[in-house]
């Protein structure tokens, strides 16, 4: 029996030392590097620490659409390549993209085309008319659920890559559903700042202007079939609103995109009054068809298109072989470092619709850090004094496995990296109220036992055995309730459900477990005769 | 020392009729107050908007921040002090939908800034929720609340008997609805954290509720031929001193979150220190009549087959 007594003291050894090994990393750093590195910290959650929380919602029927516009570009070159005539080709509002030929004879060469070089259009539908013949083609639903995905893969791979360069320590970013992005930024003093950033897709265009035909008259509607209106913005640097829009003719066709850019930086023309540009840099690709486009239309002009307004549309003096060009604006300093970032980064696959923001300021996290730890230290004295006055020398017992509850609960949540937040400070204090439920139900069973007349061994046996049953129940009703918190919570309330959980699982060893030993021993090597309870 | 002598014989069973008319009238206040007031006051988080937590240096009166908001028309949002008495801390609410939550905050921020001076204006948190968030979060509650129910019904059902878990999850529903009138009647916001106290409220409930179950299930296998009435009493009597000392000991816990721990776990507190006593009461009054009534309920259908 006393070896018995020996084990599980071993045990309660044991788990105290891995317990510590685990807990010391989240309290100090003064520790040799192999124990900091391979183990993990406690972290706090935004509304202790301070920082932002968005989350955001990829539109991804705008990514569909842009990918159909590509097809349609793509499309009328060939169909152009193959000499095949053809009126116009358009992608219509229930993303369908429509053919409309001259007459039935080319329509054969339209399908082996399409065949051919868009495998995922379906032909749905032929639409025929007085002098009308105009096939419809559809994405196949797989195909259309594929590119989502793919847009919200590529825009969480693009998001990364913008904060990893805004610099934040320990941001979360993670998918959420089919395309929701939860982006949590701990710390960060400037949200205003992140969120521009994660709102600018960042798409670059590189169109020549068209200055053949009209300004005035396609502004009155005639615009060519080849070119579209588009315009530069000038900003009001005081209000950041737009005062001027000035109306240019492109070319729709877009002869370089920001894909082909392998750095972009901000700088300062010194010659221009220090005003801040960005740089640009492309790949050898991207600066071979920079160096053609530069060459054939020498005297043009060419316009920089950022998000569908043009930022400047310089004349191209010469032919540039260099790869390298400039995008200037009236933009600030800290203007010309972000568009650098998101430059370098990609542009987003779609825009970004900010559904949720929760901002905590550093200030507020300390002082709900302050509260939250008094109200928890309070409490619990209160309940340790508590159990010493009613159970005596077992409450003592009691509070010490109280303790024990918290030093090892401590050392879960370190060992897991689980996030405390403010509930989660409050979870803390309702597994206090539980551990000492379970001690209670314990003594109070004792209590009845020591009325019946047993001997202090099987007094102390029969109220573990007996209060076990409702202990194990308990237990387990309550960690199935955290685990349904934990499933439909978010962020606070996921870090009340870890604790909460944890608290309850740890409660069981050391409520139960460590103060069978203290009462063992008492019994059995200290042979009292009296348990005191 | 002990509070309670033992072998308590109140007898709880035969004043079932008062518990429980006790309880139809909480709950009759509470269906009157959800109809007067259309349904449960929504935090932001459910009911979409804008929340601001603002501190001022110096001592400031909700009107005039109202005023301030006025050129960015936000003036008929609730402004009201939060937090203790001498901070000037308040917090902002609206419910505008057609707020563009994108750059709210730098406006309210701008405009605030020009009323009372930049230096004396701290926004210390901001939530920001857009309808369709809001929308998802309000389901997600709702599913959470009731799939921990069904949860405890079946592990009660199966650790015990049928009628138990039934009588187990009346129970929860009445503690839940009783919070849920606290909180219409005191005009406090239902929110996240007022959702994981519901779910705390319905683990402490339910806990409550089995411990008593468990005596029952030990006194029948003791006293086989006892009268049911009698045993349940018997078993309530006998778990009476945990029952109270536990409630006390919770109630310890959460009075000082409650006292002490600021603004956020404030209501926090309140709905956990409503739950505790209402958990407590329905499970000394509501669940254990249920398993009786569903005793003669079942018997007097049984008597019946029989003698056909």
């Amino acid at each position: 029996m006393v070896r018995n007594l020996t084990w599980r003291f071993i045990v309660v050894l044991v788990v105290i030392l891995t317990g510590t090994f685990f807990l010391v990393p989240s309290l100090t750093d003064s520790i040799p590097f192999w124990w900091k590195d391979n183990v993990q910290k406690i972290h706090l959650g935004l509304d202790l620490q301070g920082g932002t929380h968005l989350l955001t919602e990829v539109q991804t029927d705008v990514a569909v659409e842009n990918t159909l516009h590509q097809y349609v570009q793509t499309l009328e070159e060939l169909l152009d390549e193959n000499k095949i005539p053809f009126i116009e080709v358009t992608v219509r509002n229930d993303q369908n993209i429509a053919v409309e030929l001259v007459d039935q004879s080319a329509n054969e060469k339209l399908m082996k085309i399409m065949k051919d070089n868009f495998p995922s259009l379906k032909n749905v539908n032929v639409e025929t008319g007085e002098n009308v013949y105009r096939p419809v083609f559809a994405l196949e639903q797989k195909e259309i659920r594929n590119l989502k995905d793919l847009a919200v893969k590529q825009a969480l791979e693009n998001i990364r890559n913008r904060i990893d360069q805004f610099g934040v320590t320990e941001p979360t970013i993670q998918r959420e559903g089919e395309d929701r992005i939860l982006i949590q930024l701990p710390g960060i003093k400037d949200p205003e700042r992140a969120k521009r950033l994660l709102r600018e897709t960042a798409m670059l265009e590189f169109k020549l202007v068209n200055d053949e035909d009209s300004l005035q008259k396609a502004l009155e509607g005639r615009v060519p079939p080849d070119s579209a209106i588009f315009y530069e913005e000038n900003a009001d640097k005081e209000t950041g609103g737009v005062i001027e829009k000035r109306p240019m003719l492109l070319k729709k066709r877009t002869v370089l995109t920001g894909d082909m850019l392998v750095d972009a930086q901000p700088q300062i023309d010194s010659a221009q009054f220090n005003r801040p540009y960005v740089s640009l840099k492309f790949s050898a690709k991207g600066a071979k068809v920079f160096k053609d486009i530069t060459t054939k239309h020498v005297g043009k002009r060419l316009a920089i298109v950022l998000d569908n307004v043009v930022k400047s549309a310089p004349v191209i003096r010469e032919p540039i072989g260099g790869g390298r060009a400039q995008i200037e604006g009236s933009f600030s300093l800290e203007e010309a470092k972000d568009l650098a970032i998101v430059l370098r980064a990609g542009s987003l696959p779609a825009p970004m619709k900010v559904l949720e923001e929760r901002s905590v300021g550093p200030s507020l996290g300390k002082d709900s850090i302050d509260k939250g730890i008094r109200a928890t230290i309070i409490g619990s004295i209160l309940i340790i004094l508590f159990m010493v006055f009613y159970y005596h020398f077992s409450g003592l017992v009691a509070d010490f496995a109280l303790l024990f509850n918290l030093l090892l609960l401590f050392a879960v949540l370190s060992t897991f990296g689980a996030t405390l937040t403010l509930p989660g400070i409050a979870g803390i204090v309702l597994t206090i109220g539980m551990a000492v439920d379970t001690n209670i139900l314990i003594f109070e069973r004792m209590r009845e036992e020591i009325r019946t007349g047993k001997t202090p061994w099987a007094v102390v046996d029969a109220g573990y055995n007996k209060a076990f049953s409702a202990i194990f129940d308990t237990h387990l009703t309550t960690i199935l309730a955290s685990i349904v918190l934990f499933q439909f919570g978010s962020g606070p309330v996921k870090g009340f459900a870890v604790t909460l959980g944890f608290g309850l699982v740890v409660n069981l060893f050391s409520s139960f477990f460590c103060t069978r030993i203290v009462h063992d021993y008492f019994i059995m090597v200290k042979k009292v005769k009296r348990v005191s309870v | 020392m002990e509070f309670f002598p033992p072998n308590t014989n109140f007898d709880f069973v035969g004043k079932q009729k008062y518990a429980l008319a006790i309880s139809g009238f909480l709950i009759l206040i509470t269906i009157i107050s959800l109809i007067m007031h259309h349904g449960p006051r929504y935090g932001v988080d459910f009911s979409g908007g804008l929340l601001i937590q603002v501190k001022f240096s110096q001592t400031v009166t909700a009107d005039e921040i109202k005023e301030k908001l006025k050129s960015i028309n936000l003036q008929d949002s609730v402004v009201q002090e939060f937090g203790e008495r001498g901070q000037h801390e308040f917090l902002i609410r609206s419910r505008e939908e057609n707020i563009n939550l994108e750059n709210i905050q730098q406006l309210v921020l701008k405009s605030l800034s020009q009323g009372f001076g930049e230096k004396n204006v701290e926004l210390r948190r901001v939530e920001t929720v857009g309808p369709k968030a809001g929308k998802d979060l309000r389901k997600m509650g709702m599913l959470a609340v009731i799939s921990s129910w069904i949860l405890m019904l079946i592990y009660v059902a199966f650790r015990f008997e049928f009628s138990f878990g039934v009588g187990g999850i009346i129970a929860l529903a009445h503690d839940v609805i009783v919070v849920l009138g606290a909180f219409s009647l005191t005009h406090r916001e239902i929110d996240l954290t007022i959702i994981a106290a519901f779910l705390t409220i319905i683990g402490y409930s339910i806990n409550d509720t089995i411990v008593i179950f468990d005596r029952v299930r030990e006194n029948r296998r003791k006293r086989p031929n006892e009268p049911l009435p009698q045993l349940i009493n018997r078993s309530i009597n006998e778990t009476l001193s945990r029952t109270i000392l536990t409630v006390t000991t919770v109630l310890i816990g959460v009075i000082a979150l409650f006292v002490f721990g600021g603004g956020v776990i404030h209501d926090f507190a309140f709905a956990m220190l409503i739950g505790v006593i209402t958990g407590t009461w329905s499970s000394l009054y509501i669940a254990s009549p249920f398993v009786l009534f569903w005793d003669r309920y079942t018997k007097k259908r049984g008597r019946r087959l029989i003698r056909k």
